[in-house]
């Protein structure tokens, strides 16, 4: 099996979402990603960026985020974490619900998981790590390339 | 990229031509300081042309929500207008396309404003 792996460490700036955003466009497309896969992907990565540094770190310079991506035969796998409190996804309202269908804050989470294959979260006291996997086209593991 | 707007007026409509991406950051205050501006001065039929708006995240789907709301709680009405595919799959996936009155032609999209 061959893996790839790469590490970012970055401040907890509005810059830092954008490069994160960049950077898995980047990588996905490497890995052989379509555009639409490619898309989604960063689309993935920002929204997790924007989760760890603004409600993660809350813009603090002395936090950091670290994202970091690795490829294998099956999978890219992307984990991000922050250094602030703990996200409990437990609490966070369903966004397709008529009562918050127009809140304006909120679907980060949701589009991470409309996007991804697999995705996990971490919390702890001393932050959160957030696990996105999205399965390589064609992967026999992908139920969405199973035989029906 | 970042987003660009210039508004124009069509039968007392007032179009508002969107380009680039609406995100956290620029993009999204872009949007909502165009469209408070817009209410202010009274103009509260607002068409928001989205043709050339080629990427949209979940700050900028709450940016809409909010002019939407915004326009709406001053007695105006807000529209969209010409969706690409990537910001109409996102309204679809959040459930939102059926809130907002989306319009695929602007001069159908101006006469359909209440008079």
């Amino acid at each position: 099996m061959s893996a790839d792996r790469v590490s970012y460490t970055l401040d907890s700036t509005l810059e830092t979402v954008n490069n994160a955003e960049e950077t898995a466009s980047r990588i996905a497309a490497e890995a052989g990603f379509d555009d639409e896969e490619i898309m989604k992907i960063s689309m993935a990565v920002r929204e997790a960026a924007v989760n760890a540094v603004l409600h993660g770190n809350a813009y603090d310079p002395s936090k950091k985020v670290t994202l970091a991506f690795e490829r294998t035969v099956h999978d890219l796998v992307i984990v991000i974490r922050d250094q602030g409190k703990g996200l409990d996804a437990s609490r966070i309202p369903d966004p397709l619900a008529p009562e918050n269908l127009m809140k304006t804050s909120g679907r980060g989470i949701f589009l991470i998981r409309s996007f991804m294959d697999v995705v996990e979260i971490h919390p702890s006291q001393t932050g959160t790590e957030l696990i996105m996997i999205k399965h390589v086209h064609g992967n026999p593991a992908d139920p969405k390339e199973a035989p029906q | 990229m970042t987003m660009k707007s210039s508004t124009r007026q069509v039968d007392g409509v007032t179009i508002v031509d969107l380009s680039g991406r609406i995100t956290l950051g620029e993009g999204s205050v872009v949007l909502r300081d165009t469209v408070r501006d817009l209410l202010s001065k009274g103009q509260k039929k607002i068409l928001l042309n989205l043709g050339d708006v080629n990427y949209i995240d979940s700050s900028g789907i709450g940016e809409l929500v909010s002019a939407f709301t915004t326009a709406k709680n001053q007695g105006g009405e807000l529209k969209l207008l010409n969706l690409t595919k990537k910001v109409h799959d996102l309204l679809q996936i959040t459930k939102l396309y059926t809130v907002f009155d989306v319009k695929e032609d602007e001069a159908a999209g101006v006469k359909s404003f209440s008079k």
